[in-house]
């Protein structure tokens, strides 16, 4: 059957309504489950940096793990200054939006965790890029804010078997112990070191073969995240 | 052809011929195994078993509706812009589950990560679609695309079956193969996890199926 043009007009025009209409419907409803999901997620990562077993853990009992663990959260500014105090307000903290204003007035969190031993964790968020999409992680360092504790990587989607390996326990396990500052005191960051990095090697992990742009984003990712937080680093590692 | 018994537009809800329409994907027109359609995704989300059920609900679940809107549709979609038109109501399905799945079973959808939203270019959506729901009523065509979703879904599951027990040693994420196995020498296959694996286990599949449906066999 052959439509005139108008009907044909006309058609799409009530499709697109419709499905638009009930996409935003569906989507807005869906909200409140989807936010608290990325919220659990994100204290799972957490605690995920500073070693606990998060999979051990049922999704309802992770907020009271996380209340366990991570004491307090502070904000810091690219000068070392901790500018806000609030760990509620540090918690909300997205760092997509935050590495988009201006270096000066971005506020970095600071998770502080009290291990069994009395000893605090230090736990800062990581973003970068990877090659299809973001890619982020948290990272912790021992109270000399120079060596690793944990680190946890995660991605939107990097390639199943390449790039997507980041989140892996094969590639975040030899992180821990690694620093981040050389002898002389520069901040090296972490390197991923393509064939494979010596095991004396204190500043580089392994790479992915084959997920080479994924494992240079993860480093790059390291490397600028850490440059904000070097000054409050500095400040504290010579107390 | 229509059985005299039978007064027409009153078929029962599950005459012979809707039930031929439910059962044919699993062996005799698979969607997977005989029109190889919707590959892509049965290697990608099959290295463990959550995921490819969970895919494999989905897809179901997109053809089953999509058949169905577009059936009820019919005749009022223009021709011109048909594939538009079944497109944008694939489209709009599919991110209604990956919504719903986002919100429920988020570790899962994150694990399925993009191939969700590639269902959208599932050929097995636009070929049944195109091929069924175009020209039949909404019922047949809603049964149909049960059908095949749940044909495919077979596949995916088997796949991902065979795939989590010699790749990994596990069943729906527990371990089976005794730790003893492992003294004795057994290691998890790591092939097994990449996609070429995939390929290769729907080839015997196909192979098996083949050798044993005398229908299938080109002469």
């Amino acid at each position: 059957m052959q439509h005139s043009n108008k009907y044909i007009f006309i058609y799409s025009v009530v499709m697109v309504v419709v499905i638009a209409v009930s996409l935003t419907i569906v989507a807005v409803m869906l909200k409140p489950f989807q936010d608290d999901n990325i919220r659990i997620e994100k204290m799972q990562n957490i605690l995920a940096s500073v070693n606990v077993p998060i999979v051990e853990i049922p999704k309802k009992q992770v907020p009271a793990v996380y209340a366990k663990f991570i004491k307090s959260a502070i904000g810091v500014n690219n000068s070392g200054e901790v500018t806000e105090r609030d760990p509620a307000k540090v918690f909300a903290i997205e760092m997509s939006n935050e590495l988009k204003k201006p270096a000066a007035k971005q506020i970095l969190p600071v998770f502080i965790s009290v291990l069994n031993t009395g000893d605090s964790i230090f736990v800062v968020p990581l973003r970068g890029k990877g090659l299809w999409g973001p890619v982020w992680g948290y990272i912790s360092f021992k109270n000399d804010f120079n060596t690793v504790y944990g680190v946890i990587f995660d991605h939107k989607g990097e390639t199943p078997g390449l790039g997507a390996e980041i989140n892996q326990d094969w590639f975040m396990k030899p992180f821990k112990g690694k620093q981040i500052f050389n002898a002389e005191g520069t901040l090296v960051s972490i390197t991923v070191v393509k064939g494979g990095a010596k095991p004396d090697d204190l500043h580089g992990v392994d790479a992915i073969s084959g997920g080479t742009i994924t494992s240079k984003g993860v480093q790059k990712m390291l490397f600028d995240n850490l440059t904000n937080y070097e000054a409050y680093f500095k400040k504290h590692m010579q107390k | 052809m229509s059985d005299p018994n039978i007064v027409k537009d009153r078929e029962p809800l599950f005459s012979t011929k809707i039930l031929k329409l439910l059962k044919n994907p699993f062996n005799l027109e698979n969607p997977i195994t005989v029109q190889v359609l919707g590959i892509c995704s049965a290697l990608a989300v099959t290295v463990q078993l959550k995921p490819a059920i969970v895919m494999a609900l989905s897809v179901t679940i997109v053809t089953a509706f999509s058949n169905l809107i577009i059936s009820a549709l019919r005749n009022t979609i223009p021709s011109r812009i048909r594939i538009i038109v079944q497109l944008a109501v694939v489209a709009a399905l599919v991110i209604i589950v990956d919504q719903l799945l986002k919100a429920f079973v988020y570790d899962v959808s994150k694990k399925l990560s993009v191939f969700v939203g590639l269902i959208i270019t599932n050929c097995i959506l636009m070929g049944r679609l195109e091929a069924f729901a175009m020209g039949n009523k909404p019922w047949p065509s809603f049964v149909d695309g049960i059908g095949n979703g749940l044909g495919y879904g077979l596949i995916l599951v088997i796949v991902a079956f065979v795939r989590e027990l010699l790749g990994s040693g596990k069943f729906f994420g527990i371990p089976v193969i005794p730790k003893i196995f492992y003294q004795w020498g057994y290691m998890d296959n790591g092939l097994m996890i990449l996609p070429p694996m995939a390929l290769i286990t729907i080839g015997i599949i196909i192979w098996v199926q083949r050798s044993r449906t005398r229908e299938l066999q080109e002469k």
